[in-house]
């Protein structure tokens, strides 16, 4: 399989890095030479036959790629329209994060770069960083909000007995957003050496670019898959849940300049959007500055970036990706707001109609079906962005 | 309320206009000493009697930290400021109202050290740029230091405001900027460059290195058109001896931040303070 990265017009990231008036790199002066390495040499370094290679065999034989496209036929049913699933929880380590960590340590790699670091929510990202570090042998550090890692200890102790070092970050609320300020913070003071990978389509240009691009797997593969079941390679719609947005960029990036495919992507909404204990950052947020680019922000009148909340600890962050700010205000995307409870019921909805449980993530795109007012023949692709293993505990409070 | 305007509207190209800080360093050129605290720490109402205690103790200049949830140049000491300054109460409206009399103050020693606000863009941007400019100028803010806000943005989205309102824009290098770009911001900057001494945080080193001489000298030797203040490290009178030998003056953050702290705000401990590191 190759990486066919399409030319696009209206959603492709401008030179400076901006979606429409969503992105650039806002970075203090002290990461300016490491940022401006990455957007001078990344697209040089993905297009490179040998990257190419590495990167195609590690998804094919360590990922374990192609995830299948799955006709979910029991929950078909039950919803009124055909429903596929594109089994990312499938991949190493169960989630979609690996395609982008696997992408980004090559791209490290090829910098000359000795060290790993990372930032992490519910630790899904840290796990796939610090398998990807022990797979090449580079030094490895995950943030981690203090809170987080009593909330998530198993994916600490994962993260640990892969070799990283797991530091907690203790600023601020003490959780993503902060463990992406230490992160940051840690690349500041360590320039020269030490690569940092993001988990999602967030930070500076050229971040949100390269994730998405290493994500866009997702939708290539559902090209295929899909026509090979169907006949036609587009769905009448895609659906993904939203935090950052990564597996939303990479579900929607072959299908941004199809418009007879809408975009629909799902945000947490807590406890309820009017309830102040919310992460649905487009129905809450408003345009502001967040870890190097211009989004939707989640914030007080005074420009302070408020704390979102979600049962969900990989949606609980006040931005999104500068993409999907983008596909919002432009009407490209179809936002939905998805409640607790809501994401709950649809995660048991799926485990036993379809024996598969899915992350609390995840489960947040599936609740949004019922309310998408979907025809009997509508086609609609649902990425499964993660298992649920991890929620165990959290499921286990509702059976 | 008589308000003397110092700054007058540049008709012509920029660089042209008279501004406290740019007097300052037409008079003065060595061993300057920038003080910058948080506003709104260690309480709510300590803005203008700290920025009275530092004047009062000779300082040159003073920055004035606007605090923000999210400050990610910043070590823990001005981190911790930041927070407690917001859980106070601070905010940009605020420091504004704090700042609106010092200028012309008959109670008191009306405040005449130039004022630099230093702080994240996010605030900035829900304040509106072009307010801001306009408060600044209005209660005698000669300068901003915002971090996140890169060269080329601000020179395509907000150098006019800027200008049009006679607010400098403080640019910073680092050793890891390259040397053309070093001249690119030499070239675009206004008042003072602000010389970051190493690859960190804020209050993340201590002492001169050896590699941190060798930058200084490197950007000595570039015979740069603006005057260039050290900052990040500065902590007692070795360092700050040692970054006026190889510029103009230094800037000492969190090394007061902590004295603010641990002494509290009264004229002479403050004074005590910049003895110190003057000594």
């Amino acid at each position: 399989m190759q990486a066919t990265i399409e030319p696009t017009t209206s959603f492709e990231v401008s030179d400076k890095g901006f979606y429409g008036h969503f992105g650039g790199a806002f970075i203090p002066e002290m990461l300016y030479p490491n940022v401006e390495e990455l957007r001078q040499s990344y697209l040089n370094i993905i297009a490179d036959p040998s990257f190419q290679a590495e990167f195609w065999q590690l998804l094919e034989d360590y990922v374990g790629r192609p995830t299948p496209l799955f006709l979910a036929k029991r929950l078909s049913e039950t919803i009124g329209a055909t429903i596929y699933l594109k089994r990312e929880d499938l991949c190493h380590t169960g989630a979609h994060k690996i395609n982008n960590t696997i992408g980004q340590i090559l791209v490290a790699q090829r910098l000359g770069k000795k060290r790993i670091v990372a930032e992490t929510g519910a630790g899904q990202h840290g796990v796939a960083t610090a398998t990807v570090c022990a797979l090449m042998g580079l030094e490895c550090i995950v943030y981690m909000g203090s809170i987080d890692m009593k909330r998530q200890q198993p994916n600490v102790d994962r993260m640990r007995m892969l070799g990283a070092k797991v530091v907690p970050a203790t600023s601020g609320s003490q959780t993503l957003k902060d463990a992406t300020n230490e992160a940051m913070r840690h690349w500041i003071n360590n320039p020269v050496d030490t690569h940092y990978i993001i988990g999602s389509v967030v930070g500076p240009h050229p971040y949100p670019d390269m994730v998405a691009r290493f994500q866009s797997v997702i939708s290539e593969e559902i090209k295929k898959q899909l026509f090979a079941k169907t006949g036609s390679e587009n769905p009448d719609y895609v659906v993904a849940c939203v935090g950052g947005g990564s597996n939303a960029a990479g579900a929607f990036f072959h299908y941004l300049h199809e418009p007879s495919v809408r975009l629909v992507a799902v945000e947490a909404a807590g406890h309820g959007v009017a309830s102040g204990h919310s992460a649905a950052t487009t129905v809450l947020g408003k345009p502001g500055v967040l870890h190097g680019s211009r989004t939707i922000l989640m914030q007080t009148e005074d420009g302070q970036v408020t704390e979102p909340y979600s049962i969900s600890a990989g949606l609980d962050y006040p931005g999104i990706g500068p993409l999907h700010a983008h596909l919002f205000e432009s009407g490209r995307g179809d936002f939905y707001a998805i409640t607790d409870e809501d994401a709950i019921a649809a995660g048991f909805q799926l485990s036993q109609l379809e024996g598969i449980i899915p992350a609390i993530e995840t489960a947040h795109a599936l609740a949004a079906l019922p309310h998408m007012n979907l025809k009997s023949d509508d086609v609609v692709v649902v990425c499964l962005s993660g298992r649920g293993d991890k929620d165990l505990s959290t499921y286990s409070q509702y059976l | 309320m008589i308000e003397q305007p110092v700054i007058d509207i540049p008709t012509e190209t920029h660089g042209t206009t008279s501004n406290r800080i740019k007097s300052l360093f037409a008079r003065k050129s060595e061993r300057l000493l920038n003080i910058y605290f948080t506003a709104g720490f260690p309480h709510l109402d300590d803005t203008v009697a700290i920025l009275r205690g530092l004047q009062q103790a000779g300082v040159d200049l003073v920055e004035i930290g606007m605090p923000y949830s999210d400050p990610v140049a910043d070590g823990e000491t001005i981190q911790k400021s930041n927070g407690r300054a917001l859980d106070n109460g601070m905010s940009l409206k605020k420091l504004f109202d704090q700042l609106a009399a010092c200028r012309t103050d008959s109670t008191g020693e009306p405040i005449t050290v130039p004022i630099l606000l230093m702080g994240y863009i996010n605030p900035v941007l829900q304040y509106g740029v072009e307010n801001f400019c306009r408060m600044c100028r209005e209660v005698g803010v000669d300068g901003v230091i915002l971090p996140d806000l890169p060269l080329d943005l601000f020179l395509d989205e907000y150098a006019s405001t800027f200008r049009e309102y006679g607010i400098l824009n403080v640019n910073l290098i680092t050793p890891q900027t390259t040397d053309e770009r070093i001249r690119l911001i030499d070239q675009e900057s206004e008042g003072f460059i602000y010389m970051v001494s190493s690859a960190s945080i804020t209050g993340s080193v201590t002492g001169i290195s050896d590699p941190m001489r060798a930058y200084f000298e490197r950007i000595q030797a570039m015979n740069l058109r603006n005057p260039r203040l050290i900052g990040f490290g500065i902590n007692n009178h070795e360092t700050f001896d040692s970054a006026c030998a190889n510029a103009n003056g230094a800037i000492v953050g969190s090394a007061f931040i902590r004295h603010l702290d641990d002494h509290g705000t009264s004229p002479e401990s403050i004074q005590a303070f910049v003895e110190t590191i003057r000594a």
